[in-house]
């Protein structure tokens, strides 16, 4: 199991080198720079800024100062519109923003898909089965670029229940934590939350139909050890699978969240600084953003073998 | 005692029927997803031919009431705006018209491209095995760790937004999971005898791959590429409702949906209700025929 850990960090190494490396080409190929205005720069200027940011340096040099600087002191640098920010200081407002409100959206997409799928499947071709397809059938062209309007048109406009956007601002908020997090919770879990329910249940019946549940039943098990003991962890090995793409959807998901509903995570940043051509800080973002999903899909392989001993690396 | 040759001239000579007749007769039989058929249908005519029934253009300004939007600007007959207008006085009838030829329009490319693309990469990388399969099959690894939405955003922000970079953003995308798929069912047919034959008679790989391999994989290619036209369109929505996709005055469902969200703490609701219901239905509708040929064509559920 280690040596199968420490491969898949292995092979993760040159992944996010070759992002890294990926994106900087990318930047550096970009018609016009952060500096390009309107009105022309005096060539002296500009020439004091590009040496302040090492621009002028040769290629090679920037990519390998820009690397080192990663790798060593995990900076990446300066934003190039806001003089006064680095990108770790834009990245450390937003990131904890989107992870709260990324963690309970994954938090409910699992354990209420999961759920469902469950009772689905035990409860076949009854009402509560019937229930949960047709809902995660409805939920999966449900995306969180719908489902935010929508959720505000409800919730805000015509419920005034909640805010209609933005964080939770400290104690003297009039509105409580939890109410921000509403719908960028249900915003972004739905879709997933969905297509969980819909993966449980067909691999949950899969399960139930397989010979050594038939076996359980025969030797007079009990349905519930029949469920928790036998068919609970070869249903979710599918479910498993699909936690990484989930994952990244809730992260990609929180750009949308953060335009919409102004939360200010990282997804605010990310689009502010694309259209700005703040190049250190859409790099930065999508290093971090690509490490992480790195990181998670890691996560899910290792359970992925701990839970399913068939498979040997 | 009647012959032998009695009873099989009597009898009714029984017409065999292949695969895809089965495969369509199993569809038909699915009422969900004729149903979604015909919806797809209304909705492509809708794309073609709507542009037909308003004198509108999904440029022109309808000055006369441009000025009062909020109050006149609903959908009604008279005026000639089945749809309303939209926040600038455009007809939203002839907008949406135009968004869904976008946005259909992009998901059948994306699941194109996806099909010729992911198809032949994944067959051979099946079919040939061994160390190229090994290194092919890391490619694919390798870019679906990518963050891919971060990595479209920047490309559309350094080579600017076009429908050209559009496309071909989700272009090198959309054909991974294909790829899999593809050499999934290869490992699975590359023993059968045909393939074998072929490869006695000296057949060299590439057309093997092309005449044998790649007719053979096309049921679990169909299914997957109906299913991928929604998460195409969804995919440019979501790009398109941050306003880095399609530009002005071309428009998809996700830039109207993202205009008409805009829009509605003023209560004109026809901006955001026309294009969501389009977009709604056309998914559902490709969500249920996607469902519904896999089960017409997965030789697993007979």
């Amino acid at each position: 199991m280690l040596g199968f850990v420490l491969r898949r960090i292995a092979m993760a190494v040159p992944v996010i080198l070759i992002l890294i490396v990926f994106s900087f080409v990318l930047m550096r190929a970009a018609p016009g720079g952060p500096f390009t205005k309107e009105r022309a720069l005096p060539p002296k200027v500009l020439e004091n800024i590009n040496a302040k940011y090492g621009l002028d340096d040769p290629f090679l040099v920037q990519i390998g100062t820009y690397l080192k600087n990663i790798i060593f002191h995990f900076d990446f640098g300066p934003s190039f519109v806001y003089q006064d920010r680095t990108v770790n200081q834009i990245v450390a407002d937003g990131f904890p923003v989107t992870l709260t409100y990324g963690f309970w959206a994954f938090f409910f997409a699992v354990l209420i898909g999961g759920a469902l799928g469950i009772a689905a499947a035990l409860k076949q071709n009854t009402w509560i089965d019937y229930l949960a397809v047709g809902f995660s059938i409805g939920a999966q062209a449900l995306p969180n670029f719908i489902m935010a309007p929508i959720l505000v048109l409800v919730f805000t406009l015509w419920l005034s229940w909640l805010p209609g956007g933005g964080w939770w601002g400290g104690p003297g908020d009039p509105n409580s934590y939890s109410s921000y997090l509403v719908m960028p919770v249900i915003a972004l879990a739905t879709s997933y939350l969905a297509s969980i329910a819909r993966l449980t249940r067909s691999s949950m019946l899969e399960v139930l139909n397989s010979n050594f549940v038939r076996t359980a039943r025969a030797k007079g098990l009990p349905d519930r050890t029949i469920v928790l003991r036998h068919t609970l962890k070869p249903a979710l090995i599918p479910v498993i699978s699909y936690l990484g793409p989930a994952f990244v959807g809730m992260i990609t998901g929180s750009v949308v969240v953060d335009m919409f509903l102004s939360t200010g995570g990282i997804g605010k940043d990310f689009v502010q600084a694309a259209l700005n051509r703040d190049y250190s800080v859409i790099m930065g973002i999508t290093i971090l953003v690509g490490m992480l999903t790195i990181l998670f899909n890691l996560l899910v392989d290792v359970l992925y073998a701990w839970i399913d001993p068939r498979i040997r690396y | 005692m009647a012959h032998v040759t009695d009873i099989v001239d009597t009898t009714e000579v029984i017409k065999g029927r292949s695969l895809w007749q089965d495969a369509r007769a199993r569809f038909f039989r699915n009422k969900a997803a004729v149903a979604a058929l015909f919806i797809l249908i209304l909705v492509s005519l809708f794309a073609l031919f709507g542009g037909f029934l308003t004198p509108w253009s999904n440029e022109e300004i309808d000055w006369n009431l441009m000025g009062d939007v909020r109050t006149l600007g609903g959908p009604s007959i008279e005026t000639g705006h089945y749809f309303g207008l939209d926040p600038l006085g455009r007809d939203l009838f002839a907008r949406v018209v135009q968004g869904t030829q976008i946005s259909l329009m992009i998901g059948i490319v994306g699941a194109l491209i996806s099909v010729i693309v992911g198809t032949l990469y994944g067959a051979t990388a099946g079919f040939i095995g061994g160390r190229l399969d090994n290194i092919m099959m890391r490619i694919v690894d390798i870019l679906m760790a990518i963050p891919y939405m971060f990595v479209l955003i920047l490309l559309l922000v350094v080579f600017g937004r076009s429908i050209f970079m559009l496309f071909v953003g989700i272009g090198l995308i959309s054909w991974l999971d294909m790829a899999r798929i593809a050499r999934g069912q290869t490992l699975s047919i590359k023993n059968k005898e045909f393939v074998e034959a072929a490869i006695a008679t000296g057949v060299s790989t590439p057309k093997i791959i092309i005449r044998h391999i790649v007719p053979n994989l096309l049921g679990v290619v169909i299914v997957y590429a109906t299913l991928l036209v929604p998460s195409m369109i969804m995919f440019e929505s979501f790009i398109s409702f941050l306003g880095l996709g399609v530009q002005e005055p071309l428009t998809s469902w996700g830039a109207l949906i993202n205009e008409g969200a805009g829009q509605m703490r003023y209560g004109t609701l026809w901006m955001l209700g026309f294009p969501l219901f389009f977009f709604l239905i056309s998914l559902f509708a490709f969500f249920f025929f996607g469902d519904g040929l896999r089960d017409a064509l997965d030789p697993k559920d007979r």
